[in-house]
């Protein structure tokens, strides 16, 4: 069987050299600090004998404990990124088998590793989980959180989480409960409370595996938010159950009172965790207000008032979660208008790398952890768990399913429902929790066990089978969509037009007060909280805006849009704010140039940003036929010819320059493993580990010199077709010019962007 | 009238249209239909439309008022109130698998676009032009935007839109646009079920 068809005929060889010396590396440290210690200590006796005996001056000294935490910590961040750019490398197997599953593969390898060295492995410590594995990951759903599907989905979204959860946990404990008693388990001593105890632990369906998996296998938009949605919102009924246990435990008894407290503090947690998020929300948003002469620090704000937010809740046991996810979805809209482009492309950036970091050290430690222990192994138990997560899984939202399609428009359908049920997969979080449990408890590390073997086969089997089973049942995948005006106008129509008719039957629904909140942010939030004038913009004139703005930036990029336009280009922000008025001839020009790209641009703009591999799909170029794009590149040079003698006297390009193509750029990032060739499609490669992507690119100077490839033609290979220097020198101007848009606006990278 | 009134008449009128309410919600709306009714005279005019207060803020108030009123008239009764309505019944599963040479129900999803394209469509030549488009869009959008700006937006929108090159937006290209927003929830009152 082939193996790798890498780019580079010694690749494989030399990732296997980096493995193996960074294993070794890992190796090493662990040693070398047992011995540094011992040599200390002679030292120390030694010093107090010895007094003016002379050493040679050390050359070259070797201080490992000096560096010793920052090291290690770099170092598994370093293996673990390594192991995950080497499963991209191997074409086949990320297809097939989800990361998060080769991660805890390496992460099995690693702690055998380090067994075998004679150390112990490091265990996932909850402290570190809690307190910095997990929120990047939060914070980055949450901030992309797609709003509108989340919302028509509360109500549903909640029944799952909250009641799902509560069955989940009270099934799983009570019957587990029931299969301790019988006397041939051996578990006799365990009892109720310890039992629910574990099954409030177990019952969680976890955000990071179901965002790991999920991601993958793209399924439609509906599905998809009420998992994930389910995933983020549990974290309350979690955090509750938990704490109520964990004391009723070491009590012994449970009063009719106690669990009177339970649901009035289940309350508390998950309003008081939203609270506190939308305060810090509100806060951030605010402090954006003022950062147009200080851009640069603009992402850190976004980034700390979320972190304060989190480490806020959890200090009074409030949900976390909930708080991160309120602070993302409340701060967005109006740090959105406030910061600049490239704060928000850096906001992006920074919160997939680290969501991504995190979720792989995650998963590695996990790993890890496993083969640390410590373990109890009781047959029964463990298979009894993990057939009652099963089975309670899919009893509860069968049943929920049945209760709630009586209260929604569109009824889910039976694949929706065992997709729900099928991804319901439990993650870190499980066995974090488990891993707080004081050793007071006896059955700790019983549970211990059974948690980790629940997490491995909802992991492993369906983490790997999900993929085969949603192209079986033939689900709806997710629909590729560009932002579209038509989209955008008409679904606003539609909502006034349901709020009218909500007002004529005197029915006070969804959209009346959807109409009342929008209003009341109109006329009272928005203007304290979005900077300058901008707060009067309605929201359609707004995206209008974003859209050209991003096109022409596409175009610019691509180099269809000549060098004298640029400073045009800039100052096309239909803002209220006071810009030169360019001459209306020229606007006109603009436009029609956008509008005639508009036909001949394949580009996704940005898909749903909530994909964490990703930052736009790639992976729809395998779907356009030839036939379509020859007849657009004829209609497109139809067009440009026809501009470009309108506007040649305009120009300091030449006439004769050949019609440059749409560049569709595409970009190898992360999961994305398809490998076009110059050869087939007009695409792009950037072989760089993290180029600059998007098409809100961070930086165009850097693009510049790979500009001679952009202009591949459809007819023919065009690997590196370097034309016109001509061209090259317009671009570079170009270039230059939109990230400096020049000395009439005073204000650099004001522009604001586009909200997915 | 009110207690001549026969809700048994409505349902199997009601019925026979295609829009199959309980008898619980016919008599909700019609106590609806008697409170806006000023001049009890079992008919409603514009002006008792007019006094909703969702209605006098929301942008399309004068258009959605207008389809209620049948083509010329002044009046609506409870029938014709009824028929509007039905556009915004959500879609049932059962009715999906219903007799397909039977004419399709008000509240299908092609019917339902049809209704918002008509509100967009004032002169009722199964186009949305420029003019009707860019009317539209001024009441969306409110005062503080220049015409030019407006101007770009509607062109725009109508060169995504046009597929047959007429300028305009057909029903057709109106139905393909909007294949990707989920419109049976989206035009859908729940109430109404």
């Amino acid at each position: 069987m082939p193996a790798f068809s890498c780019a580079f005929p010694g690749c494989r060889r030399d990732l296997l050299v980096i493995v193996l010396v960074v294993f070794v590396g890992i190796g090493l440290p662990i040693e070398a600090s047992a011995p540094a210690y011992q040599s200390h200590g002679t030292e120390g006796s030694h010093l107090t004998n010895i007094t003016n005996t002379k050493k040679a001056f050390p050359v070259l000294a070797v201080n490992y404990e000096h560096v010793r935490k920052p090291f290690e910590i770099a170092l598994w961040i370093l293996l673990a990124l390594l192991m995950k750019l080497g499963f991209h490398l191997i074409p086949r197997l990320s297809a097939v088998v989800p990361e998060s599953c080769l991660l805890i593969v390496v992460g099995l390898l690693v702690g055998g590793l380090i067994k075998v060295i004679g150390e112990e492995p490091p265990v996932l410590d909850s402290q570190l989980f809690f307190l910095c594995l997990l929120p990047p990951i939060i914070l980055d759903a949450g901030y992309f959180l797609p709003i509108r599907p989340f919302t028509e989905n509360v109500g549903t979204i909640l029944v799952f989480a909250v009641i799902g959860t509560l069955w989940n946990a009270f099934f799983m404990g009570g019957l587990l409960y029931a299969l301790c008693q019988i006397e041939s388990v051996g578990l006799s001593g365990v009892d109720l409370l310890a039992c629910l105890l574990f099954g409030s632990i177990v019952s969680a369906v976890d955000p990071v595996a179901v965002l790991a998996v999920f991601e993958e296998i793209h399924i439609n938009e509906l599905v998809h938010i009420l998992v994930f949605g389910e995933s983020l919102l549990n974290d309350a009924v979690t955090v509750v159950l938990y704490n109520l246990f964990e004391e009723f435990s070491k009590v012994g008894t449970v009063t009719v009172l106690d669990v009177f407290l339970g649901v009035v503090c289940f309350f508390v947690v998950s309003l008081g965790g939203v609270l506190v998020g939308a305060i810090y929300g509100f806060l951030a948003a605010f402090t954006s207000r003022f950062t147009s002469h200080t851009r640069v620090i603009e992402p850190l704000f976004v980034f700390l008032y979320s972190y304060m937010a989190y480490l806020s809740s959890e200090m009074f046991h409030l949900s976390g979660i909930m708080a991160l996810i309120a602070c993302g979805v409340v701060m967005r809209p109006y740090v959105e208008a406030n910061i600049s482009h490239k704060s928000y492309t850096t906001i992006k950036y920074f919160l997939k790398m680290w969501s991504s970091v995190s979720e792989t050290l995650i998963f590695i430690f996990l790993g890890v952890s496993t083969v640390a222990g410590p373990h109890a192994w009781n047959w029964t138990f463990v298979i009894t768990t993990v057939i009652l997560c099963l089975v309670s899984r899919v009893l509860g939202v069968i049943g929920l399913t049945f209760i709630i399609n009586k209260f929604r428009i569109v009824k889910l359908t039976k694949k929706d429902q065992f997709i729900v049920a099928y991804g319901g997969l439990r993650g870190a979080i499980a066995f974090s929790l488990g891993y707080l449990l004081s050793n007071s408890h006896q059955m700790r590390n019983l549970f211990l066990t059974a948690i980790i073997t629940v997490i491995f086969f909802t992991v492993f089997v369906q983490g790997m089978t999900i993929r085969p089973l949603v192209e079986l049942l033939a689900v709806k995948k997710k629909k590729e969509s560009k932002p579209s005006i038509n989209e955008e106008i008409h679904t606003e129509f539609l909502d006034h037009l349901l709020t009218g008719v909500e007002g004529v039957c005197g029915h006070y629904g969804h959209y009346h007060w959807k109409e009342k909140l929008n209003r009341f942010n109109k006329t009272y939030v928005k203007r304290w909280l979005i900077a300058g004038e901008n707060f009067k913009e309605p929201e359609l004139i707004a995206f209008y805006r974003k859209m050209e703005l991003k096109q022409a930036i596409m175009m610019v990029e691509s180099g269809q849009l000549p060098s004298v336009l640029p400073s045009t280009i800039s100052m096309q922000n239909i803002q209220p704010r006071a810009i030169p008025r360019v001459s209306k001839k020229r606007e006109e020009e603009i436009r029609r140039i956008l509008r005639a790209n508009l036909q001949n641009n394949k580009q996704k703009m940005r898909s749903r940003s909530y994909s964490r591999h990703t930052l736009f799909d790639a992976d729809e170029e395998d779907n356009v036929s030839e036939v379509r794009l020859r007849k657009t590149k004829m209609e497109m040079e139809r067009r440009v010819s026809v501009m470009e003698r309108r506007m040649s006297h305009y120009l300091t390009v030449p006439a004769n320059r050949e019609s440059p193509r749409p560049g569709v750029r595409r970009v190898r990032f992360e999961s994305d493993n398809q490998v076009f060739s110059a050869d087939s499609f007009p695409t792009v490669h950037f072989e760089q580990p993290s180029p600059p992507s998007t098409p809100d690119a961070v930086s165009l100077e850097e693009e510049v010199p790979k500009r001679p490839s952009l202009r591949a033609d459809i007819e023919g290979p065009r690997g590196n077709a370097s034309d016109n220097h001509q061209g090259e020198l317009d671009y570079q101007r170009l270039a230059r010019c939109l990230s400096d848009p020049g000395p009439n606006k005073d204000k650099e990278d004001d522009d604001p962007f586009m909200s997915c | 009238s009110g207690s001549n009134f026969s809700t048994i008449t409505v349902c199997r009128e009601l019925h026979e249209m295609g829009f199959h309410v309980s008898h619980s919600q016919i008599t909700r709306l019609y106590s609806r239909f008697t409170s806006l009714d000023k001049g009890e005279n079992g008919t409603l005019s514009r002006e008792d439309f007019q006094r909703i207060p969702e209605l006098a803020i929301n942008p399309l108030g004068d258009r959605i008022i207008n389809a209620f009123f049948p083509e010329g008239e002044d009046q609506v009764n409870f029938r014709g109130f009824m028929r509007t309505l039905a556009h915004f019944r959500p879609i049932e599963d059962n009715e999906k698998n219903k007799d397909p040479t039977a004419s399709e129900p008000l509240n299908s999803r092609t019917n339902k676009l049809l209704f918002a394209f008509q509100l967009y469509d004032l002169d009722r030549d199964d186009k949305i032009s420029r003019d009707e488009l860019l009317q539209v869009l001024r009441m969306m959008v409110g005062v503080n935007i220049s015409d030019e700006q407006l101007g770009s937006i509607a062109d725009r929108t109508i060169q995504e839109a046009d597929q047959n090159g007429d300028n305009s937006i057909s029903f057709n290209e109106f139905i393909k646009v909007l294949e990707k927003v989920d419109v049976e929830q989206k035009m859908s009152i729940r109430f109404l079920h």
